[in-house]
């Protein structure tokens, strides 16, 4: 059992754009070849270039789909039949969504909590959730605590891994002031990730969240994470574009004017 | 209860080198953190203009490729038979003696017996270079089996193209349309814009027969049926055109909309354009009739049928356009169920590109001069953009359909202009670019130019007198005559079976053709091993050079082993493909962070140490001794393609005072790693846009040696080459087709874009084969040689054949279910999984994670080798056999684009087999 520090008016985290989120997996090698050759690391692999390569990810991409239900149509066709006949199918498209998984720097981590011997702690400075692998016995405990699957074991070194939110990144001085993000922050290509105080109602990574009614993970277990997401934006697919769709009931009457006579008479300048 | 050494300001490494990533083909910048002589870690270099401090997955993992155990170590000598993979390891002396040997008695018989291609293709300055000094016209990159089609049409229609010479306006454009798979190229420039995109709120419209990756975050995704492409856009221009969407005085001024195209069917002028005796063109004007086309304060017309003083009727290349677009054929109505994108959606479609066109048109308080001299207050814009890359080239109706997606573009006033498609320079520089490809030999035995190059008319061709293809690979013949990146897919089965002509020596780099770059890979590897009567191999001699155990090494009698990209000097130069953003140009080099621990040796030098044991003339000073002692390195300082224009822009003069062009400056090198390994030349405020006309820019441009002038570069919405080509089909001219020809030439020689059904679709039974089969690459596994990465194949080692749910239920399909996968050319064996955002006419897989069992040092096991496949497998390089027996390669008519995306297969449940049994693969001919 791990004692959880006083709540920090420091809440770091990060804020995840989910309406950017390609799916590219950038922000999951940056990690990796960061924390491997660093104090936190190495993150080993298993069978690395064998029949089941495996290895520690601090954070990991899971990409999912959305269908909604495939109706018939008016002749009461299913999609292949559609398909075949008339050579379209009246199916509302796929969602696809990507999703960036890693530990959440929960505000009441059990993870922390269920931890005996103290290898487990939330830094009362910052609210980051680190495992001292010194005190690390390789109970796994923690793991089955965490609902997000954010922690990971390595078999080879017999101790649990997880997300430092790059705290050996973060603070330091030997870095140029903007290179102090975690590792997938400056490497997301789509700029989807970003890192800052969420306990600052100030900082831009709150307003962010506030701006675009950011989220939090399973609120309803009760760890109160810190890492936001922000949801996909409303998609604009045509159905409420009403002034574009305004224009294109216009038609021509080509019995009454061929075409090519409009521009006839048009003055171009050149 | 703290850790007791936790560092928090502990440094990353020692020493850090900024260098440039070559983990495909963005060439970004990465600053490479050293420790204790390692690499410890890459990160994107914030201050480069191409990614601006972001990196992506296959950049981190470059420390993996680095240290990859597939890494070749030494020069391999074929001991066994070819394509046993029995090599001698031996010492590069004698590896070089042999190359030199081989080739030297090649360039004293007949310089064209070595057939030189280079499959990653960013040293062509280079490679170019070196072919046209031994002589060889067949030579190439990849870009014949990548994406030619969309570079050519670009280049012949505007002079620019998608990708690498041009991109979106990502700061201003309000609506952008991706077609096709395009998630690799670029990477990181596309990912940036995109962020930006969504977050000004603008729409993202995917069209393409997969939802993945950049189409996941679109706003809209029309799921179209591949090759299709061109008749949806054919729609959307006529939807344009019946509500006069279309900004003309944007076409008189920028583009040859207006001018005057003669009518005299059958005559040896029909088509062309009509001009006055300087031979500029003509266009007309109500007030004073016939007038020079390029004059202003002018008002043409852009209809109507005029008759010139000679008597000559001509009407309007607009109008010749408008006749086509206006036909039914292209209405929503009559493509939509050929799409499968339903009718209303078309028109919606085109409502909502011309409001964001021309209601939403954008004014950038910026002025700016005309070619004219015209002073402008403002640049307007047309905030639609464009991008397509593979999906719209690998078909064989691609060049079209990629001229029909520029012609889009055009009538929208949306080519650079705010908010639309932007030059980068140093394009436009002609339409397209003066150079031609070199034909014949000087007494030196160097080739009289370059041998890649822009055919600008027949008489341009690579054609004997007979008509016959000169090249290899039939590039630049009258079956493919705008193969401006040549033909690579068809090197091998051309060679093996002599048509047109047999070769000495394969020379390859870094191309897997014995794999996932080839069509047909199975009857591909065994061609490689024919024999001829007299027990010689076909293919006589095959050299290979490569820094990994690839596929192809097995096949090669000679492996001379590269190093990895860490570990040597590269140039990333205008003269080559370039790196520029739209606001300004770069250019890059690579140089070694690290030393090889292994016996290997950087390609580019080992090229220069051949080209001067073999004497080739820009080899050698005129005293006969070397002309680059010192190797690339030297070369990319030293060597002048013209008197002070070299490979790197940057720190020229003696000084390194001088930009673009000036006297070699011995310290050019160093400047660079100073500077973060890059140069960047901002455009001038007043020369972002319109650059085709745009005095400011083309001044600029032209100081740095990147144009010869600055007169305006027309926009061809009518290609009069194109016509040229056709006329000569139909019986005019200097130099004409082989009869055999004609009919081909004077169909696809259209001067206006148009549709037409992808080849395979007439020749397979599509009853039997109703399924359409396209692959593309997955964002974090872009090159064949990134799939052997330990981090990277984590994330998949095997690939699955992707289907529409109700396509499988169809078919009685289940997620992991196996498939036989058929063809007319043969069947695979596959796994199947379920994948809601595919087109249900259309099935697809990652490519070129398939791997031959135990290359690329993986385990005999690995699942790359037992479950992971190639579609190549079952597509087929050659069209069967028309009248008389001969088989055109599987391609453009028109650049020879390899046609991988016109795949028809179908579908069938497979009998149970045992669980071990990895894919099986049947290939239907002999």
């Amino acid at each position: 059992m791990t004692m959880l520090p006083a709540p920090a008016r420091r809440k770091l985290g990060l804020v995840i754009d989910l309406d950017t989120c390609v799916g590219c997996h950038a922000c999951a090698v940056a990690c990796k070849e960061w924390n491997d050759g660093g104090q936190f690391g190495p993150l080993p692999d298993e069978d690395a270039y064998g029949a089941e390569p495996l290895g520690v990810w601090f954070n990991r991409i899971h990409s999912y789909e959305v269908q909604p239900e495939v109706t018939p149509d008016s002749q009461g066709n299913g999609p292949l039949q559609q398909l075949y006949k008339t050579g379209f199918v009246e199916n509302a498209p796929a969602m696809t969504v990507h999703f960036p998984r890693s530990c959440l720097h929960c505000e009441k981590p059990d993870c922390v909590t269920v931890c005996p011997t103290g290898a487990s702690y939330k830094r009362a400075e910052d609210g980051i959730v680190l495992v001292d692998e010194e005190k690390c016995i390789g109970c796994k405990l923690c793991s089955w605590a965490c609902p997000y699957g954010a922690r990971e074991y390595s078999e080879k070194r017999g101790v649990m891994q997880k997300c430092t939110l790059c705290v050996d990144r973060i603070y330091n001085e030997s870095f140029a002031p903007a290179e102090r993000q975690p590792a997938c922050v400056m490497a997301c290509p789509t700029r989807a990730r970003h890192f800052g105080d969420l306990g600052d109602a100030d900082s831009a990574v709150s307003k962010l969240v506030a701006e675009r009614e950011g989220y939090a993970l399973m609120p309803e277990l009760g760890y109160a994470p810190v890492n936001r997401y922000l949801p996909p934006r409303p998609r604009r697919n045509g159905c409420g574009d009403k002034a574009a769709a305004a224009d294109h009931t216009e038609t021509l009457d080509r019995d009454q004017l061929p075409p090519l006579l409009r521009w006839v008479d048009k003055l171009l300048s050149r | 209860m703290t850790h007791a050494n936790l560092k928090l300001h502990e440094p990353v490494g020692d020493e850090v080198k900024t260098t440039t990533c070559y983990m495909c083909a963005c060439r970004c910048g990465i600053k490479v953190h050293l420790k204790d002589g390692k690499v410890r870690y890459i990160q994107g270099n914030p201050d480069h203009p191409v990614n601006r401090g972001v990196i992506c997955a296959k950049g981190s993992a470059g420390i993996m490729q680095h240290y990859s155990p597939a890494r070749l170590r030494k020069p391999l000598l074929r001991v066994g038979e070819r394509g046993k993979g029995e090599f001698r390891e031996i010492e590069w002396d004698e590896a070089l003696a042999l190359a030199t040997q081989w080739l030297g008695d090649i360039r004293r018989r007949n310089p064209d017996e070595l057939a030189f291609f280079t499959g990653r293709d960013q040293s062509q300055a280079l490679t170019g270079w070196w072919a046209q000094q031994f002589g060889t016209i067949n030579y190439a990159a990849h870009g014949g089996f990548c994406s030619v089609n969309m570079a050519a049409a670009g280049m012949y229609t505007f002079g620019g193209s998608f990708w690498e010479f041009g991109e979106p306006d990502w700061e201003h454009t309000r609506y952008l349309m991706m077609f096709g798979v395009a998630e690799d190229h670029d990477s990181n420039p596309i990912k940036l814009g995109l962020g930006k995109l969504k977050q000004r709120g603008a729409k993202l419209l995917a069209i393409n027969p997969v939802r993945t990756g950049y189409a996941a975050i679109a706003d809209e995704w029309l799921g179209i049926r591949p090759g299709t492409d061109g008749l949806f856009v054919g729609a959307l221009i006529q939807e344009l055109l019946n509500h006069d969407w279309v900004d003309f005085d944007y076409l008189v001024r920028y583009t040859n909309a207006h001018h005057l195209v003669v009518r005299d069917p059958g005559g040896a002028d029909d088509g062309l354009i009509a001009r006055d005796a300087a031979g500029t063109p003509l266009c007309w004007t109500r007030d004073a009739g016939a007038a020079r086309a390029d004059a202003v304060g002018i008002a043409p017309v852009v209809v109507g049928e005029y008759t010139l003083d000679d008597g000559r009727r001509a009407v309007p290349a607009f109008q010749l356009l408008a006749e086509r677009f206006l036909a039914a054929e292209y209405s929503a109505d009559a493509v939509a169920p050929q799409c499968g994108i339903d009718a209303a959606a078309i028109r919606r479609i085109a409502a909502e590109i011309a409001d964001a066109a021309f209601r939403q048109e954008i004014r950038l308080p910026v002025a700016w001069t005309d070619v004219w001299g015209r002073q402008h207050s403002e640049m307007i814009g047309r905030p639609v953009s464009l991008h397509a890359m593979r999906g719209i080239s690998a078909h064989s109706n691609g060049f079209h359909t990629c001229r029909l997606l520029h012609t889009l573009q055009m009538l929208l006033g949306a080519i650079d202009t705010p908010g639309g498609f932007r030059y980068q320079p140093p394009y436009p520089k002609g339409v397209p670019p003066a150079n031609r490809p070199g034909k014949s030999r000087k007494p030196d035995g160097t080739l009289d130019a370059g041998p890649l190059g822009y055919v600008h008319a027949p008489e341009d061709l690579l054609v004997d007198a007979e008509g016959n293809p000169r090249r290899l690979d039939k590039a630049f013949s009258w079956q493919h005559p705008l193969a401006v990146h040549g033909m690579l897919q068809s090197v091998i089965a051309n060679a093996v079976a002599g048509d047109p002509c047999r070769i000495d020596t394969l020379f390859l780099f870094m191309a897997n053709m014995s794999w996932n770059s080839a069509m047909n890979t199975t009857g591909t590897r065994r061609m490689l091993v024919e024999k001829d009567d007299g027990g010689e191999y076909k293919i006589p001699r095959i050299i290979y050079v490569d820094a990994y155990a690839s596929e192809m090494v097995e096949f090669a009698d000679l492996v001379l082993p590269d190093t990895t990209y860490l570990e040597r000097h590269d140039c990333i130069s205008l003269l080559d493909r370039p790196i520029s953003d739209a606001d300004g140009a770069s250019d890059a080099i690579r140089h070694p962070v690290v030393q090889p621990d292994r016996d290997v040796r950087p390609f580019q030098d080992v090229l220069l140490d051949l080209g001067t044991r073999l004497g080739l003339p820009g080899c050698l000073r005129e005293d006969g001794s070397p002309r680059y002692p010192g190797g690339f390195p030297q070369y990319m300082v030293e060597h002048e393609r013209a008197p002070s224009v070299g490979l790197l822009a940057g720190w020229r003069g003696r000084d390194g005072s001088r930009e673009g062009t000036g006297e070699p400056n011995p310290q050019q090198l160093e400047r660079y790693k100073e500077h973060g390994a890059f140069w960047h030349a901002e455009v001038p405020a007043a020369g972002r846009y319109y650059k085709m006309a745009n005095r400011d820019y083309l001044d600029w441009a032209r100081g740095l040696g990147f144009v010869g002038s600055t007169h305006a570069q027309v926009m061809e919405l009518y290609s009069e080459r194109l016509q040229r080509f056709r006329l000569a089909a139909q019986g005019h001219g200097a130099v004409q087709p082989p009869a055999r020809e004609r009919e081909r030439v004077a169909r696809y020689f259209d001067p206006l874009p148009f549709w037409y059904a992808p080849f395979e679709w007439s020749h397979v039974d599509l009853a039997r084969y109703p399924i359409a089969a396209i692959t593309q690459r997955p964002m974090f596994m872009y090159h064949a040689w990134g799939s052997q990465n330990a981090w990277l194949r984590q994330i998949t080692a095997r690939n699955f054949l992707y289907i529409h749910p109700q396509t499988a239920q169809a078919l009685d399909l289940r997620d992991d279910d196996w498939v036989w996968v058929e063809s007319p050319h043969g069947r695979i064996r596959v796994p199947v999984r379920c994948h809601n955002g595919t087109e249900p006419g259309t099935v697809w897989s990652w490519n070129a994670i398939g791997k031959k069992r135990g290359a690329w040092k993986l385990a005999p096991d690995a699942p790359e080798s037992q479950q992971g496949f190639l579609l190549n497998h079952v597509i087929t390089e050659l069209l069967p056999p028309r009248a008389g027996g001969y088989r055109y390669a599987n391609a453009d008519p028109v650049t020879g684009q390899a046609a991988w995306f016109d795949l028809r297969v179908r579908i069938e449940k497979a009998a149970d087999e045992p669980e071990t049994q990895p894919h099986r693969v049947e290939v239907a001919r002999a």
